[in-house]
């Protein structure tokens, strides 16, 4: 029946399942990482805030109050490790107007509950002094040294390869169909790629985690709700914003905030919109004004003018109740090694904060395991370093006339706006995870993601992805397949 | 044959005058809307022998692209234009090209020459 | 080889480019240097293979890229430096330039005076925050242009366009002469953005539908574009509801206007009117920084190429009497202030003495058309300057008036000039 046995097939490569691999690649075990799509973190880690969360805000007792806090603390090492960019500047809940004010009170109490440490109460002037832009009527905020930001398409994609690095096998539009069982023990998956054998599955499949779970026959009443989040993005040279601006929160989400990427960007969003279809990240009409009304509530001065993208993620709701005796509250993450079923790890809902998250979640998993008797032995070889390729553009003007020297490919620029060179394009073909695709060269080198949104450089990467790969110009996509860019020759009628 | 009135809008300067022509066939009778004697040269034209600039692309081999750029040396009847590019889809040149190169001479039995419209240097 | 320092270095080789590079050369400029960051000199002129360039200043109709050769042979012929394929990454206010190539390396070059020559770029899809779906299929005009005529390869068989600004319009042509369908031009304005003389002969000669104010309201499709919606708007440019028309389609160009590309300009210091999105300039061109010049749609968007080059030769002329150290700070200059529909004027500030070498001549864009007589009327507070006759205005077409050399005592008492247009 199976292909090959694996100890461990991780069903879904988003952050939780690349975080998982990454982790688990530490022993001596056999792993294989599946996803659907034709790259990693193409699910909820496609789309979000990335944001690293200080843990004010999840119910105190919940799983996803103390991952949070948990995963917290461990990015400075993850981020030293894997290489990826993140910066601990810091967020702010800023109340506008005297009646916000209170509110900050409750998130004060959650954070000390849930164990934030760096928490200070801002006066309205101390606000408008670090943050100008900011809505003068603003009466003060709470301000969490903890948070962070990210880019969180390098830590998905930073994750899996180290993972990779560490012989776990990667295996790309290879979708999860069904589990096979001997009794009440999964000891394969059925993929649309054959089947293979198992000891444990892992389900990190975010928005399909329900599906997954079921069809281990756990949890049948559990439901995973895509709600999606509708996002704008700014021109850097136009408005800066230095820190995270969170509004104060609703009972649903933690509201639409304004925030910056780590390439200094703002980016305001999202809306929370519950959905039925787990791949509809339109755009529409009514959310982005609903994201435009709360944002410049916060940040005034705003300018559609300054708008270079609108996009739309979404995030994969689940509703199981908080286990924590005592704490009422229904969208927990599921965390555990059922009884019901052997050889399964379930997790599910994992939603916002779900990237801050990630890294504690593996670490758990691996505590769950050894508590189910498995004999995790660590690799001698284990590297938890994944080596960060050159960004042209983060170089001083020494070291950017070092790397062309060495290599001209960087001396040419494929993308003006975000300075994007060819030299990167290329590595990022011939990595370990490689790039196939336009939109994977773009969230690895953030190509076309700039004012001109990849008008100057789609051709250039359409051309250097045809020459790298070997294959005409013709069948290069966008996302996979099905979104070649180009049709026939211009010259070839019939075609 | 009964009259007919056609609208046309004057190119031949940027006011761009809407012409109602009433005319027979290709005999023009009255030209009404031009705000200046051109109109009624346009309408003429149009009625009789309209005709066009064509600008396309050839195949190239060895160049540094596919594709050279071409332009009809003269304007060619208006009817002809999706003959004269199938036509072009045939010819296939080696690099280099230089511009004001003949790549077709009498296209169609026009009288008029297809030229490059650029260099296009020999390629790796 | 590069040299270290140069007299003139011109960014950017469009029309533009080249005809500073051309000027700053013939003014006397030694060292003049264009870098481009093509592979070739020419800028966006190569990828127009359709005529109507040179009517003007050349009295001849030629194609993009034969406009374009006249130019880059005669840049050739004086003797102009080309660095191709490379990128500036930095300009100094002392006019220190950081370049890179895959051939040259890391250059770092000292210019007496720079000419910004780098063009515009396309409004996108999220300037205008269209909804639905981000699949492949969704391009600028000019991303379609590079592919189908210089790449050799068609982005798609069945389009809708979005926007009729000329390179639009032009596409729909070109596109049709390729054997693609063109299902139709929406236009969210009540009138048509770019060129009637395009309306007529690539719309109406081919019957390609055109419908004002419509816009797109939705792309659907997941990979691929599948179907565009479309909708009528009202005054304000909101969609009327009931108005949805579902257009299959596996195509969306967009051709929704031309930003200057000024990223460089920031980085130089250089101060740009939000209006036009361009620097500020005086009637020599000169930026808000002294021996940094700009010409061309890195200035404001122009309507006909032969305009560029007129420009991109001032320019040049500036820059080269700047770096021989001839070129004069003006004592006194005056404002010139956009009146009654008008959307910007260039230059933004003209030396009041500059009048006596020369007429001086104002460029500028009107907000509504008007298709009745009317007067451009220059004016100095109530008083009359000097004034024009038109037969009409409109958005789409760049309005100019010169201020002639007469009206040297008239300007000498004004602070602000204030143009407008007026019925008459």
């Amino acid at each position: 029946m199976a292909n090959k046995k694996y100890d461990v097939i991780i069903i879904g490569a988003g952050v939780v399942g690349c975080m998982v691999a990454r982790f688990l690649s530490r022993y001596k075990l056999d792993i294989l990482l599946i996803d659907k799509e034709a790259d990693v973190g193409m699910g909820a880690s496609s789309a979000n805030t990335a944001i690293v969360h200080a843990g004010y805000d999840p119910v105190p007792g919940s799983l996803k109050a103390i991952m949070n806090v948990a995963g917290n603390r461990m990015w400075d090492t993850l981020a030293g490790e894997l290489n990826f960019p993140f910066e601990r500047r810091g967020d702010y809940v800023v109340a506008i107007g005297d009646e916000e004010l209170p509110l900050l009170n409750n998130l004060w109490e959650r954070g000390v509950k849930n164990g934030v440490p760096g928490m200070m109460m801002l006066s309205g002037d101390e606000v408008r002094r670090r943050e100008p832009n900011i809505n003068p009527k603003v009466s003060g905020a709470l301000w969490a040294s903890t948070g962070g930001i990210c880019d969180p398409f390098a830590v998905v994609i930073a994750a899996a390869e180290n993972a990779v690095q560490n012989g776990v096998t990667l295996m790309l539009e290879t979708a999860f169909e069904d589990f096979v069982m001997e009794g009440n023990r999964i000891v394969g998956v059925k993929t649309n790629r054959g089947t293979f054998g198992c000891r444990w599955a892992i389900n990190s499949a975010g928005l399909y985690s329900d599906v997954v779970m079921h069809k281990a026959g756990q949890y049948p009443e559990f439901k995973i709700t895509p709600r999606k989040g509708e996002y704008y993005v700014f021109d850097r040279a136009e408005i800066t914003i230095n820190n995270v601006l969170f509004p104060v929160p609703t009972p649903v989400t933690k509201g639409i905030l304004v925030t910056t990427t780590i390439h200094g960007n703002t980016i305001i969003g999202p809306n929370a919109q519950d959905i039925q279809d787990k791949e509809d990240r339109s755009v529409t009409r009514e959310g982005l004004a609903e994201v435009w009304r709360d944002a410049t509530k916060l940040v005034p001065k705003l300018d559609l003018r300054h708008v270079i993208a609108v996009f739309a993620g979404l995030r994969p709701g689940g509703n199981a109740p908080c286990k924590t005796p005592g704490v009422n509250y229904g969208h927990d993450y599921i965390i555990e090694i059922p009884e019901g079923v052997q050889g399964f790890v379930n997790l599910g809902g994992i939603e916002s904060p779900g990237l801050t998250s990630a890294p504690a979640i593996a670490q758990r998993v691996i505590e769950m395991l050894k508590d189910a008797g498995e004999k995790l032995e660590e690799k001698r070889d284990w590297d938890p370093i994944r080596p960060a390729r050159p960004r042209f553009r983060d170089l001083s003007p020494e070291e950017q006339k070092i790397l062309i020297r060495n290599d001209p490919r960087y001396g040419r620029i494929v993308c003006r706006c975000e300075t994007v060179t060819e030299g990167e394009i290329v590595a990022e073909i011939h990595a370990p995870i490689p790039a196939r695709t336009y939109d994977a060269i773009k969230r690895r080198t953030w190509l076309g993601t700039g004012r001109c949104q990849g008008g100057f450089d789609t051709p250039r990467v359409v051309e250097i992805l045809a020459r790298e790969l070997g294959i005409s110009p013709l069948e290069v996509t966008k996302k996979g397949p099905g979104s070649q860019f180009l049709v026939r020759p211009t010259k070839d009628v019939e075609g | 044959m009964a009259e007919e009135l056609t609208k046309l809008i004057c190119i031949t300067c940027p006011v761009g005058c809407t012409l109602e022509v009433t005319h027979e066939g290709k005999t023009l009778i009255k030209v009404e809307g031009n705000q200046c004697k051109k109109g009624v040269d346009y309408a003429e034209g149009e009625l009789t022998d309209p005709r066009r600039m064509v600008t396309s692309t050839v195949k190239v081999r060895g160049g540094v692209f596919p594709l050279v750029p071409v332009y009809t040396a003269a304007p060619i009847p208006k009817p002809l234009i999706f003959d004269l590019l199938a036509e072009l889809r045939k010819v296939e040149l080696q690099a280099p090209v230089k511009v004001g190169q003949v790549v077709l001479k009498n296209a169609l039995g026009t009288g008029v020459d297809i030229l490059a419209s650029r260099n296009l240097p020999a390629g790796d | 080889m590069l040299k270290q320092k140069y007299d003139v270095i011109v960014i950017g080789s469009g029309p533009a480019g080249l005809a500073a590079a051309i000027e700053a050369k013939k003014t006397g400029a030694e060292d003049v240097l264009i870098i481009e960051r093509a592979k070739e000199l020419g800028g966006i002129l190569q990828q127009c293979i359709h005529n109507g360039f040179g009517v003007e200043i050349l009295k001849q109709d030629l194609p993009g890229p034969a406009y374009a050769q006249r130019f880059i042979d005669e840049a050739e012929q004086l003797g102009v430096e080309v660095l191709l394929d490379a990128m500036v990454l930095d300009i100094s206010p002392a006019r220190h330039i950081y370049a890179i190539s895959k051939w040259s390396g890391f250059a770092e070059l000292d210019a007496r005076a720079i000419v910004l020559s780098m063009g515009c770029r396309e409004r996108t899809r999220a300037q205008i925050r269209i909804p639905g779906t981000r699949p492949a299929g969704v391009y600028t005009a000019g991303t379609a242009q590079r592919f189908v005529n210089i790449e050799g390869f068609m982005p798609g068989k069945r389009f809708v366009i979005l926007g009729s600004g000329d390179i639009g319009m032009i596409m729909a042509r070109r596109l049709t002469f390729e054997g693609a369908k063109v299902e139709r031009v929406l236009e969210i304005m009540p009138f048509l953005t770019g060129l009637i003389r395009n309306y007529v002969q690539c719309l109406l000669d081919f019957n390609i539908p055109l419908q004002l104010r419509h816009t797109v309201s939705r792309i659907i499709g997941n990979s691929r574009v599948e179907a565009v919606e479309a909708v009528q708007v009202d005054d304000k440019w909101q969609p009327i509801p009931g108005t949805e028309e579902i257009i299959p389609c596996d195509t969306l160009l967009l051709s929704v206007g031309l930003i200057p590309e000024n990223e460089l300009s920031r980085k130089a210091g250089v101060a740009l009117d939000p209006v036009t999105g361009g620097p500020y300039v005086d009637e020599g061109m000169q930026t808000s920084v002294p021996g940094i010049f700009a010409a061309g749609n890195v200035v404001h968007v122009y309507d006909l190429v032969d305009w560029v080059t007129e420009a991109g030769f001032r320019a040049g002329r500036s820059a080269a009497k700047f770096a021989l150290a001839e070129r004069k700070r003006a004592a006194r200059q005056v404002k010139l202030q956009p009146g009654d529909n008008i959307r910007y004027i260039v230059p933004h500030v003209m030396d009041k003495e500059s009048l006596a070498e020369a007429d001086q001549r104002l460029q500028m864009r009107v907000i509504q058309p008007i298709e009745d007589k009317v007067w451009v009327e220059v004016l100095d507070g109530d008083n009359l300057v000097t004034r024009k006759s038109q037969r009409y205005v409109r958005p789409g077409e760049m309005v100019t008036v010169d201020i002639p050399q007469k009206a040297y005592d008239a300007v000498q008492k004004a602070d602000t000039l204030t143009v407008r247009v007026v019925r008459r």
